[in-house]
């Protein structure tokens, strides 16, 4: 019998390269969200530092490294990208899987913050946002998350469905940046 | 035309540009108005009201005379001020407010009507009949009296917004503000220097200042080259910072285009907003021109202005030039013209002890009293104690003083205060929180002074923020301290013009006192003083001081109008930016978007999402056809449609079934593993807020659905439930509408089509109506629900995203194997209908669960969200308008959604209505049109014919009153 065809979320409008900017699919692996029960926090991070090698990241930081990493998204919540879950994790937490729900990009070169600065209305610039850092925000009319992954790189994030509108507005940004030289 | 030797533009960059349809050249880095100038063009617009020959007053962004219209159709800016507009190699630009040309204008007529048409004429004279006030006079008034036209087609530009942030705004790269920047930059503080012209450096490009014994403008580059090697400063020229607001935001406008040849993908202008920790306002200041009788010929400017065409231009805007002032600094334009070359005929001071020259002669204690010139100066005439002289002069020069620009700091409704020895405003210090002005604008008008505000400004910023300021030296600079005697308006025959822009006289402003207007916000009103696009720039502290002057009043007791944003004016396309064509919202698409859009299927938008309305086949011409096809599929065979934009909820945790409880009307914490149940969700007020299914995957773990466009609402009730009103429950959710793809596979072969791709194939008895569980589908993890919302057999197959357009194409070729296809919004709608299914059109915020027939579905054994007040007597009463359906009897066959229901021989009138039809679709299953809508009593009238009239479309149709369910009522086919 034949088997289901994986599509990801950017199928055919990715890689985008204009200017000093490149912004490519990011295949981050498992996405799982960790949401910790009541009184849970210190033992879900106990757990996760163990199994996975990163503490549960505090409001507005991410811990962890490419491949394994974790970013906060929000009121006690944090998104588990690259590893499978450790099962242990499930008796802290509710573990959901958001493997397929995320259009991840990756936002890279010399203008990526002028880029950004023309999508999100928060302080990105290095000396705040730091290598570390993430923040839930707006990304244009979408709601998203964005993660300084490197010194001239970010982890944007936006609903599956929204990949074609987050290609678009990244497309226009780096054009107009692009265009001023 | 240009002086030898002056200016600092490089003379060997020509560039050629069109005024009206004429050739002209100018050089690079000229303005319109300085290229105009060069080649004696004085001539360049029409006044607002009177149509009267204007020219250019000033050089900078406060121009109320120069407007013009730059382009061409989508790309057409009018209103274009000529002294900010630079010039570059194609460049066309008109004049406005002129027919049939500049030179020979109709409408000129105005002029000679003047004596009837001062402040007020339009209120006393058009005030009857009313009627022809909008039909008659308003649209030609407006048409006679006019600036620049839209070009009415869609603008073809691409304008963006950002956002910055930084420590220090430094607003205005003159002498003061490249000082804070100078300072708070070595500071290492991140700083932002914004100037609205397109080369930085204020008055030091337009004055023969020197600054450690060099001209001004050699030291304001270097300054700007060391702060543009700095890693921490960002210079943004042709930025108008705009507006003050709370919290340190500020906004401001980039032109970004506007100088040059149109290039692929730049924006025209940048709407920015800057978030800074504190702000320095070096914004300089406004020359004010003097009210002498007309004093508006072209050819008449500030002295200002003079300066900065003669030492940044190097232009002389006419041979034999005339300086008419009531201060010293005036003089120094004669003194440049002198040194440059000029021709100075006179300079005429209203002070006594006007200081004298031997460059140039000086009449003490004299008045300019009048002009001549049809469109350009000739002369003047010139009143001294020995008497009224003609002096024939192609340019005035005029100086009233200088107006500190305190607008922004003015933004967040402080008012200016008065200084009387500068006469002029001057910023309140703390108006702005975190703002320090500093220099010409805090009325500081002597180059070492600014300097030294400037460095003071930085420091202050600095302590604030915590840094330490470096040691910087004070430049060498002139150190002249400005003397000022006032002189507003001087007396005479003929109109002596205040607002330039929009026609306001002294007489007008004198007129608007006599008739109590005697309030400067009445008075702006009643003569429309500063109300034009300039904001009354260089007119508002000298219409108000003839004002205070006419009142009797003094000059700070009169006080200000408003100063609002923006500081200078901002295309709504700007403000806007981002949000045309695809950037208006983002687009939501289904993993099955391409392969609908493949087949042809027209997309509906559904909140965000976009959903296939259809699926035309060979064929078929209308959305019926199809439709009518689709559901037949359905009821015949088999049909497959994507349900995946439902809101989808994981809800996890040991008090996940005591939290749906709560939320939910109906139970679930009894539910067992493996089954789903219909739940229905009221708000806090009784009413229905939503439905949908939740499925219980685990003992601790649910999966809720919602309806497409209330998902957000629910999960934002949701969250406000956990957190605001039952904390002590431990349970988490999150939204996983984006994981899953989700499509519905209905009708009698639906389970056969299953079983071809399900691993582990469906056996009898195994999935019973409402059941859930795990699955595998070709190879990859899924979930399946026994659920309908056709009323047949019918399956939900859930799959992780990625493989949802596989899926989708597998499953409708497969049922595209057994006679059923694809069916889209449609069919999904009409297959309700018959069933009687509810959706938002029907709980659309006033409807309650009695109302919905499901009265019983509030549970009796527990406590919900909204169940007290659900049980409100009037929400209970059965007189109220209930849920039922409705099947045309008459001669006439259509029911229509949004018709209102009456008795069968009642007038259609509103004291008669009974109910309206919510729903209404053709059912090919039944061959008529079968309708759902809300009606007193309904349940209980079943069999009564009432009338439907739908009043906006003409329909009137009698209806039998049904039971909502028309399609298989036992359900036996959903069970089956």
């Amino acid at each position: 019998m034949a088997e289901l065809v994986a599509k990801s979320p950017c199928d055919g409008v990715l890689p985008l390269e204009i200017g000093s900017v490149a912004a490519r699919e990011e295949d981050l692996g498992v996405i799982t969200a960790l949401l910790p029960y009541r009184a849970q926090g210190a033992a879900l991070s106990e757990r996760l530092k163990a199994a996975h090698g990163m503490a549960f990241p505090s409001p507005n930081r991410a811990t962890g490294k490419a491949g394994a990493r974790a970013i906060w998204a929000g009121r006690e919540q944090a998104l588990l990208l690259g590893p499978a879950p450790d099962p242990g994790l499930a008796d802290h937490a509710a573990l959901s899987d958001q493997s397929d729900a995320w259009t991840a990009v990756r936002l890279e070169g010399e203008a990526a913050e002028a880029v950004l600065a023309r999508l999100v209305p928060v302080d990105l610039r290095g000396s705040v946002f730091k290598r570390g850092h993430t923040v839930r925000s707006q990304v244009a009319h979408m709601a998203g998350s964005v993660t300084r992954v490197g010194e001239r790189a970010f982890l944007i994030l936006v609903f599956r469905s929204m990949a074609a509108t987050l290609v678009h507005d990244l497309k226009t940004a780096m054009e107009a940046v692009a265009a001023r030289g | 035309m240009r002086v030898a030797g002056k200016g600092l533009l490089d003379r060997s960059r020509s560039v050629p540009f069109r005024f009206d349809g004429v050739r002209y050249a100018g050089l690079e880095g000229d303005t319109l108005a300085s290229a105009l100038l060069a080649n004696g063009v004085k001539l360049v617009g029409r006044s607002f009201k009177y149509h009267r020959p204007r020219g250019i007053l000033t050089a900078g962004s406060e121009e109320p005379n120069a407007l013009v219209t730059i382009g061409r159709g989508g790309r057409r800016a009018p209103n274009t001020r000529a002294t900010v507009q630079e010039i570059y190699e194609g460049l066309e630009a008109r004049s406005q407010n002129a027919w049939p040309s500049l030179k020979y204008d109709l409408l000129g007529l105005n002029d000679l009507a003047a004596p009837f048409l001062g402040a007020g004429f339009y209120y006393k004279t058009f005030m009857w009949p009313k009627a022809f006030w909008e039909k008659l006079y308003e649209p030609a008034i407006r048409r006679a009296a006019g600036l620049g036209a839209l070009s009415g087609v869609p603008d073809a530009d691409r304008y963006e917004r950002a956002y910055a942030f930084c420590d220090l705004l430094v607003i205005g790269a003159g002498p003061a503000g490249l000082m804070a920047a100078l300072v708070a930059g070595r500071a290492g503080a991140d700083v932002i220097l914004a100037d609205e012209e397109a080369r930085m450096g204020g008055r030091l490009l337009a004055e023969t200042h020197t600054i450690e014994g060099r001209p001004g403008h050699e030291w304001a580059a270097e300054v700007l080259d060391e702060l543009a090697a700095m890693e921490n400063v960002r210079l943004m020229a042709r930025t108008t910072v705009a507006g003050a607001y709370d919290q340190g935001t500020f906004a401001a406008l980039e032109r970004v285009g506007h100088h040059r040849a149109r290039a692929e993908g730049l924006p025209l202008e940048c709407f920015w907003r800057i978030v800074a920790k504190r702000s320095v306002l070096a914004a300089g200041a406004l020359e004010r021109p003097v009210a002498f009788p007309d004093n508006d010929r072209p050819g008449i400017m500030t002295a200002g202005a003079v300066r900065a065409y003669l030492n940044r231009w190097g232009v002389s805007p006419g041979r034999a030039v005339s300086v008419f002032a009531n201060n010293d600094d005036a003089h120094r334009t004669a003194r440049d013209l002198v040194r440059a070359g000029v021709d100075v005929v006179a300079v005429i001071d209203s002070r006594e002890d006007a200081p004298g020259s031997d460059l140039f002669e000086v009449h003490r204690g004299a008045q300019v009293v009048g002009s001549v010139g049809r469109l350009a100066l000739e002369a003047i005439t010139l009143r001294s104690p020995a008497g009224e002289a003609r002096v024939d002069t192609d340019c005035l020069a005029m100086s009233g003083g200088w107006n500190p620009s305190v607008h922004l700091s003015c933004h967040m409704n402080a008012r200016p205060v008065w200084r009387d020895d500068i006469a002029a405003f001057v910023p309140t210090p703390g108006a702005v929180p975190g703002m320090i002005a500093a220099g010409a604008c805090n009325g500081t008008f002597a180059t070492l002074a600014c300097l030294r505000e400037g460095a003071g400004a930085a420091r202050g910023a600095l302590e604030a923020l915590g840094m330490t300021a470096p040691k910087v030296d004070l430049p060498a600079a002139e150190e002249e301290a400005c003397r000022i005697a006032p002189l507003w308006a001087v007396a005479g025959k003929g109109r002596a013009w205040l607002d330039f822009q929009n026609d306001v006289t002294v007489k007008d402003v004198k007129q608007a006192a006599a008739e109590n207007y005697r309030s400067v916000e009445h008075m702006k009103r009643y003569t429309t003083q500063g109300m034009a696009t300039d904001q009354g720039k260089s007119s508002n502290v000298s219409a108000l001081a003839v004002l205070a002057d006419a009142t009797g009043r003094a000059i700070p007791e009169t006080g200000t109008t408003t100063f609002r944003p923006p500081y200078s004016p901002i295309a709504i396309a700007a403000l806007g930016a981002g949000g045309q064509g695809k950037g208006f919202a983002p687009e939501r698409f289904t993993t099955s978007h391409r392969a609908s859009v493949e087949r042809g299927a027209p997309m509906i938008e559904a909140g965000l999402w976009y959903r296939p309305g259809y699926f035309p086949a060979p064929g078929e011409k209308t959305w019926r056809q199809s439709c009518d096809r689709e559901v037949s599929m359905v009821r015949e065979a088999v049909g497959v449609c994507d349900v995946s934009t439902l809101g989808k909820i994981d809800i996890q945790g040991p008090d996940a079934g005591e939290f749906l409880d709560f939320v939910y009307s109906n139970t679930f914490s009894t539910l067992k593993v493996g089954r789903v149940r219909y739940g229905l969700m009221l708000r806090e007020d009784g009413t229905v807020m939503d439905d949908g299914t939740t499925a219980r995957l685990g003992d601790t773990h649910y999966l809720m659905t919602t309806t497409t466009a209330a998902a957000g609402e629910v999960m934002r009730h949701l969250d406000f439930v956990s957190q605001g009103l039952r904390p002590e429950l431990d349970v988490r959710f999150t939204s996983v509408t984006e994981q899953w793809a989700q499509f519905a596979v209905a009708g009698p072969k639906s389970r056969d089509l299953l079983n071809g791709l399900l691993d582990d194939p469906l056996a009898d008895g195994d999935w019973p109506f409402m059941a859930c569980g795990p699955v595998k589908v070709l190879g990859a993890e899924g979930r399946l629900f026994r659920i309908s919302f056709s009323g047949e057999h019918a399956y939900e197959l859930a799959v992780p995203a990625r493989f949802g357009d596989s899926l989708f194409r597998a499953l409708v070729a497969r049922a595209e194997g057994v006679g059923g296809g694809a069916y889209g919004m449609e069919a999904l709608n009409v297959l309700r209908i018959e069933k009687g299914l509810i959706t938002h059109a029907e709980i659309h915020g006033r409807v309650t669960a009695f109302d919905a027939g499901m009265g019983r579905m509030v549970s009796a054994k527990k406590d919900c969200i909204g169940k007290t007040l659900s049980q409100r007597p009037g929400l209970l009463d059965p007189e109220r308008e209930r849920l039922v359906g409705l099947k045309p009897v008459g001669a006439v066959k259509l029911i229509t959604a949004g018709g209102h229901l009456f008795e069968k021989d009642a007038a259609p009138v509103r004291e008669n209505d009974q109910g309206y039809v919510t729903s209404a679709a053709y059912s090919p299953t039944l061959g008529h049109m079968v309708a759902l809508g809300f009606l007193r009593r309904g349940p209980e009238r079943r069999g009564e014919v009432v009338k439907m009239v739908d009043h906006l479309r003409g329909v009137e149709t009698l209806c039998e009153v049904v039971d909502p369910v028309f399609f298989d009522p036992k359900g036996g086919r959903v069970r089956g």
